[in-house]
């Protein structure tokens, strides 16, 4: 440790630490602005000048090393008048249009400007003027005059990012920041820059103009979409959402939030919010009160269950509903004698059920992602499906820690990516398996029985290892992975490389309430049916909650089918939505309008408290579901506070804990390439890989109109490689029939050689491939 | 001028210059010249690169690039047990105003840096190697591709040079036209293939350089003058200039003089003597001012300059500093704010835009120079000028900050009168040069 | 976008970096990138990212900062003019009008005919031999007296008709022609 004294405070500190660093943990503010503590030193922007003894001139504290003896003064007539001198620099070329400026009452340069500005300028000549840009349909860069050249953007799209989409062109003077020509900035975790920005050159866009920063209150919430739970602060002028901002938590989601956790907030204001509960008679959908609506569900929900028993009751939960109404869903089912109840909605493949040792979960807590040094990342869109789980391990890679990746198509994930297996679907166990041997070997150790015979490849091998050295080793399952055919053998081949390397077997899990929809109870638990199975086996009655038949379930035609044959389909939702599949519409609050709480993919359980009334007629879930438990007189269903479900649930954080395990006792079996089955129509067999989209991903999301504009909101092609687009005959760009368990769409083809050959790679989740059957499975392909 | 007359004339001191007709610029003329004779012996007699560096610090050779850095004390920063590879960089972006002598180096006499280099390699067991050369001079560059090609054919580069286990491999990377690059760490930065903006040190290149790799950065005239030493001994070159000040040094001698050129003198010539080898002053006028180190130094009046000797103390003693060793001469017809309003334009022009003071206060500097030159300046500007001067100088990240203001301040404390008259009378005194 | 003869020559610059560090070589190719076309479009700054494996943007920082890459097109001969100091002391400004006045255009501009582009430069490193010009970025001539710019401006102007020269301006359509 060094000693150093800061404005007559002595401390220790350790080396390598910057003069700011060490003020800021004296506690001591040192005026800068391109200083960033999540990003690389630039030291440009010069604020931070501060007097050090024996330094011939003033120096940046961001960029200056301690040492030894150093004696600094961040307030010495030296070091004010250096950053004072910089002030002035800083705004003879600024507008000083504080009043028509968005960043008005959370500018960076604003408040700097009270304490170090002068009240005159002595720059008489004329301003620079600097032109605007258009960065897309998130990001508004209306006003680059204001650009202080900080490069924070710059900084975070490479680094962060992990694309360089910001430079800045020219030089001098002229020097301005830019998008390369004509290209919007399409990063899933764009909106960061705008809180970089430290004055009004980046601003939100969808945001802009509508609200000044001291209108708005600022209210604590978790975001209901990926698993990672980002912290939010939401901010709200009177009942109505105006933005979402990241609240910082070092656990989880740092100082960042995607661009999906930002930008959503335009659905809960937006036109397909359902305001009222609906009824469907006669063909017929008709508004009605609340209690026209429960009536209707309590009578309908007991009759199918005198009539048919109560088995023929189905549940589907979406993984995105909070703690509380997955909870309440489940007891209402069981309450009623059917222990049909699921929340995997996208997974089809359930054999691993009867052996599981517990719910899947991340196997570590989220900051310890950022401590590995050796990661195998299975089956998962990572960038896509977890963004800050993606920035954690860009950020390891870039320090030496050594990310792998098996997968069916080779997604660019603006990671290092050290070594690859890029295999059809089919083919994934067995490369998997091909991994196992490998580290066996590597290892000295026998290969399980089961995979007797398996040669791996050079890629296999140098994925197996890698996992020799580097102490801190994980393999992680991702949605892809889960969502596979051959899922509870996936996962039994990485249990089995986990207990050969030594490393911690994780699922990135889906969605924000993944882990707490299963700890609430929302899956099996005495012999009942999962969502596949449901659908397989049509129940006459359904609740469904939050989800979508079109887009949120594994195979979006059997559910449509299943919900519109039913006798009964109660959806709770806040969206217009199933109009033609169910039969009752009743609207349920989004996160910002009800209490609740999600539980990540660390097994953290974070509550949220509603920040705006409940548009319309709209309930929060858990009270409707309360309410319908008591109407149908089970027992349980009187708690009196969100809080109040919780406790079912959570009778102790640490028994919680004890419920997440990603063991299972599934028996290794050999892999057996399933053949590629045509059966599903004339034209040429090929597997189905199936994203989910970014923005398609939920129901809140699919709604957000910003994003919609976006490049990732693009309508999917058909993508697959160009030997299997010469295969059919059809150009790049072309059109392509896809046949798909009865279902058909025609689709525009594209080129893509990160496709294995025989791979279609067909994105789930959209209007355009809802008819398909489902996620995965063999299709036909003809030109169109 | 005791040289013949095909010889190029350097002047009657010159020693890197010596012999050069413009066309013995090949390997077998410089090796006519006992051109390779040291590296060859280097590597015969495994000299230790510490021998070297030693001489090195001797020979009392300063960098000739601007800063004056003593040669010897930079090649001894290198880490020494480094696993990897190491760089040499040769800083040929002579783009500063009045500096043109690295440019006849290269093209006359290429084979000198060549050598000075792969020495230079030796001592700081260095593998890799770049020239970096200035956008402007195209066929020089081309003409250093041939002289590196030479060389790699004759066995003086490549791997294990000359039969030895010494390896260096030497590129020439041709510029395209920054004078910011000229800056050390912004030629690290455009050798990577990326806007020369210049990083801010620590840490130093000896540590993180190009590619983040250990790298020593050195002038054309300092590799060429490190080849000469390392053949006759750093003795024998101090002796050629004065303590402190060792060898000869290359002045480039531009503006109001009968005969505008390079010449190779002595550290401690009087500036009289350069004055008279570059033929004395244009048409006989006499000697207003004079910048004798480039023109990021301070200007100097003409009666000071000529009771100056050229080497680094002596002008530093005078108010300025020898630079790069570009003497730009102004005879008394010339107006002091409108020079300046031209160098405060280049500095405007070429401030990379990175760090605030520099990139806002270039602009600002020259608009109000602009203002007085064209008749509408106000006293109080001279003051503004002056602070705003201040507030650039040792605030930026590289030294084109400083290069920017210290000709401002120096005109204005050397020719205050100029600029009130400018003021009072609302116009220039003299026709436009600029 | 980038021909046979353009890639040979990066892929030659190429070798003069480590594997890694393909980005070092993209001043060169931008450079004669723009000696094939004229000036830096962005198809073309595209297209030398891919070829180097850069984000564009990185690829239009480096075009833009260095003054000799062209932005937008330009005449047949590119002529810049060096007018600081030490040029400025011996002639250059002088020489630079003459040649506005031979040609009919202002700095920045480009002659009717597609013929000349006039750029003002800064310090080239040739100050002894002022006044200095370059052409086409490739060509450094020196004292330039009137006689000789005459004589220069001639020469180009004859290369020019013989369709020598950068893809140039295309006076009707203001596009560049091969």
């Amino acid at each position: 440790m060094l000693n150093i004294e800061i404005d007559g405070k002595a401390t220790q500190v350790a080396p390598g630490t910057s003069v700011i660093e060490a003020a800021i943990a004296l506690d001591i503010y040192i005026p800068h602005f391109c200083y960033h503590k999540k990003l690389s030193i630039a030291a440009n922007c010069r604020m931070c000048l501060v007097e050090v003894e024996k330094a011939p001139k003033p120096l940046p504290a961001c960029a200056t090393p301690v040492t030894e003896g150093m004696k600094v003064h961040t307030a010495s007539p030296l070091a004010v008048g250096a950053q004072k001198g910089v002030m002035e620099f800083l705004l003879i070329n600024h507008p000083l249009d504080c009043p028509i400026c968005d960043q008005g009452g959370e500018c960076q340069l604003q408040d700097l400007a009270v304490g170090y500005g002068a009240s005159a300028s002595r720059y008489l000549e004329a301003k620079r003027v600097v032109f605007h840009k258009d960065l897309g349909p998130l990001i508004s860069a209306e006003e680059m005059t204001r650009c202080i050249q900080c490069t924070r953007c710059i900084r975070f799209s490479q680094e962060i990012g992990g694309y360089m989409e910001f430079g800045m062109i020219n030089r001098g003077e002229h020097a301005e920041i830019v998008s390369f020509v004509g290209k919007t900035i399409d990063s899933e975790l764009s909106g960061n820059t705008i809180d970089l920005c430290p004055v009004g050159a980046l601003t939100s866009k969808p945001f802009r103009f509508t609200a000044r920063t001291w209108e708005l209150s600022r209210r604590k919430s978790v975001s209901p979409h990926d698993s990672l739970g980002s912290n939010l602060v939401v901010q709200v002028k009177g009942d109505r959402v105006m933005r979402v901002l990241p609240l910082e938590n070092e656990a989880i989601n740092e100082c960042w939030i995607s661009d999906k956790d930002r930008f959503s907030y335009d659905a809960l204001n937006g036109p397909e919010r359902l305001r009222t509960p609906r009824i469907r008679q006669g063909g017929q959908w008709q508004d009605v009160d609340w209690p026209t609506a429960l009536d209707f569900v309590v009578q309908g929900l007991s009759d199918i269950v005198a009539r048919h028993g109560a088995p023929a009751l189905g549940a589907l939960v979406s993984p995105h509903a909070t703690l509380e109404e997955a909870a309440l869903a489940a007891r209402l089912v069981r309450g009623l004698g059917s222990d049909n109840i699921d929340s995997r909605l996208r997974q089809s493949d359930f054999r691993g059920d009867a052996h599981a040792a517990g719910i899947p979960w991340l196997g570590m807590p989220v900051a310890e992602v950022s401590t590995l040094e050796r990661v195998l990342v299975v089956g998962s869109f990572l960038r896509k499906d977890h963004p800050l789980v993606a920035q954690r391990l860009r950020q390891v890679a870039r320090k030496g820690t050594v990310v792998s990746m098996l997968h069916s198509v080779d997604d660019d994930w603006l990671i290092k990516v050290a070594h690859k297996s890029i295999v059809a679907p089919s083919a994934l166990v067995s490369s998997l398996a091909g991994v196992v041997v490998a580290a066996a070997a590597a290892r000295g150790v026998a290969a399980p029985a089961a995979f007797a015979g398996i040669a791996p490849t050079v890629a296999e091998k140098a994925i197996a290892e890698a996992f020799t050295e580097g102490k801190r080793a994980a393999i992680f399952l991702g949605n892809y992975a889960v969502q596979h055919a051959d899922f509870a053998q996936l996962h039994a081949a990485a249990q089995a490389l986990a207990q050969i390397t030594g490393a911690t077997l994780g699922f990135l899990t889906e969605a924000a309430n993944s882990v707490g929809a299963q700890l609430a109870g929302a899956v099996p638990q005495a012999g009942g049916m999962n969502a596949a199975a449901m659908l397989a086996e049509p129940r006459k009655a359904y609740l469904v909650l939050h989800a979508e038949a079109d887009y949120d379930f594994a195979r979006p035609q059997a559910a449509r089918a299943a919900f519109r044959n039913a006798e009964l389909t109660v959806v709770l939702t806040p969206f217009a939505q199933g109009l033609d599949d169910a039969d009752v519409l009743l609207p349920v609050s989004p996160f910002t309008e009800t209490a609740g709480s999600f539980v990540n993919c660390e097994g953290r359980l974070q509550d949220f408290h509603g920040v705006v009334k409940p548009a319309g007629d709209t309930r929060p879930g858990w009270k409707v579901l309360r309410v319908l438990g008591t109407l149908l007189k089970l027992p349980g269903f009187d708690a009196e506070a969100a809080t109040d479900v919780r406790a079912l649930v959570t009778s102790g954080a640490a028994d919680l804990m004890a419920k997440l395990d990603n063991g299972t006792r599934l028996a290794l079996s050999a892999p057996v390439a399933a053949p590629v089955d045509a059966g599903q129509g004339p034209g040429t067999p090929a597997e189905r890989v199936a994203d989910v989209p970014i923005y398609f991903a939920d129901p809140l999301v699919r709604r957000s109109r910003p994003l919609a504009l976006t490049v990732d909101s693009r309508p999917p092609t058909a993508r697959m490689h160009a030997s299997l687009l010469a295969t059919l005959g059809v150009k790049d760009g072309g059109e392509v029939r896809v046949r798909q368990g009865g279902g058909e769409a025609v689709l525009t083809a594209t080129a893509d050689a990160a496709v294995p050959p025989g791979v279609l790679r067909l994105a789930a989740a959209h209007p355009s491939t809802s008819h398909l059957d489902g996620l995965s499975g063999p299709v036909t392909l003809e030109r169109a | 001028m005791n040289a013949p007359s095909e010889f190029l004339d350097y002047g009657p001191d010159a020693v890197l210059m010596a012999g050069l007709t413009g066309s013995n610029w090949r390997l077998k003329d410089y090796e006519a010249r006992g051109g390779y004779e040291a590296l060859r012996r280097i590597l015969a007699e495994k000299t230790p690169p510490e021998d070297i560096i030693a001489e090195m610090k001797k020979s009392a050779l300063r960098g000739r690039g601007g800063a004056g850095f003593p040669t010897g004390l930079k090649w001894s920063f290198m880490p020494k047990n480094y696993v990897g590879d190491k760089y040499v960089v040769c800083n040929s972006d002579e783009g500063e105003p009045g500096t043109f002598k690295d440019r006849d180096i290269l093209r006359y006499n290429p084979h000198a840096v060549i050598e000075g280099m792969a020495i230079g390699a030796y001592a700081m067991r260095a593998n890799r190697g770049y020239n970096y050369i200035h956008g402007e001079i195209w066929d020089t560059y081309l003409r250093c591709e041939e002289a590196v090609e030479e060389a790699y054919a004759a066995g003086l580069l490549g791997a294990n040079i000359l039969g030895s286990d010494f390896s260096f491999h030497l590129y020439n990377h041709h510029g395209f036209g920054a004078y910011i690059c000229g800056e050390e760490t912004a030629l690290l930065e455009s050798i990577e293939g990326k806007k020369g903006q210049p990083r801010f040190k620590p840490p130093f290149p000896a540590s993180f350089g190009v590619y983040g790799k250990p790298t020593t950065i050195n002038n054309t005239e300092t590799f060429a003058a490190a080849a000469w030493i390392a053949r006759h001994g750093g003795e024998a070159f101090l002796n050629l200039g004065r303590p402190n000040n060792g060898g000869t040094k290359i002045f480039s001698v531009s503006g109001d003089v009968a005969r505008p050129g390079n010449f190779e003198v002595k550290l401690g010539t009087p500036f009289a003597t350069l004055l008279e080898m570059a033929g004395g002053m244009r048409d006989g006028r006499p000697l207003k001012a004079c910048i004798p180190g480039g023109s990021s130094m301070p200007v100097l009046p003409g009666e000071i300059m000529l009771q100056t000797d050229m080497d680094y103390d002596s002008i530093a003693k005078a108010g300025s500093m020898l630079g790069s060793g570009a003497v730009i001469v102004m005879n008394d017809t010339r107006c002091m704010v409108r020079s300046l309003l031209r160098l405060s334009y280049f500095y405007f022009e070429e401030s990379c835009g990175q760090c605030t003071p520099c990139r806002e206060g270039t602009g600002w500097l020259w608009r109000m120079v602009h203002r007085i030159e064209h008749g509408e300046g106000r006293m109080e500007d001279l003051d503004v000028l002056n602070s705003v001067s201040d507030n650039i100088i040792g605030r930026t990240i590289c030294a084109l900050g400083d290069a920017a203001a210290m000709p401002v301040k120096s005109f204005i404390k050397h020719f205050r009168d100029e600029f009130a008259y400018h003021i009072e009378h609302k116009r220039c005194l003299v026709d436009p040069y600029v | 976008m980038l021909s046979a003869d353009l890639t040979r020559k990066i892929d030659r610059e190429l070798t003069k970096y480590p594997p890694d560090q393909k980005q070092s070589a993209v001043m060169a190719a931008l450079g004669y990138a723009q000696d094939e076309h004229g000036w830096l479009s962005t198809d073309l700054m595209d297209a030398v990212a891919r070829y180097l494996d850069m984000p564009p943007v990185a690829v239009y920082e480096v075009a833009s900062f260095y003054t000799m890459y062209n932005m937008r097109p330009q005449g047949r001969f590119k002529v810049t003019i060096c007018t600081n100091l030490p040029c400025a002391l011996s002639g250059a400004n002088a020489a630079a009008n003459h040649l506005k006045e031979k040609l009919g255009v202002d700095f920045n501009e480009t002659t009717a005919d597609g013929k000349f582009t006039l750029k003002e430069g800064e310090c080239m490193g040739a100050c002894g031999d002022a006044p200095v010009l370059l052409v086409n970025d490739r060509r450094m001539c020196g004292h330039m007296s009137h006689a000789k710019l005459d004589e220069l401006v001639g020469e180009l102007s004859a290369a020019a008709d013989r369709g020598e020269g950068r893809p140039g301006f295309d006076p009707e359509h203001g596009i560049h022609v091969k």
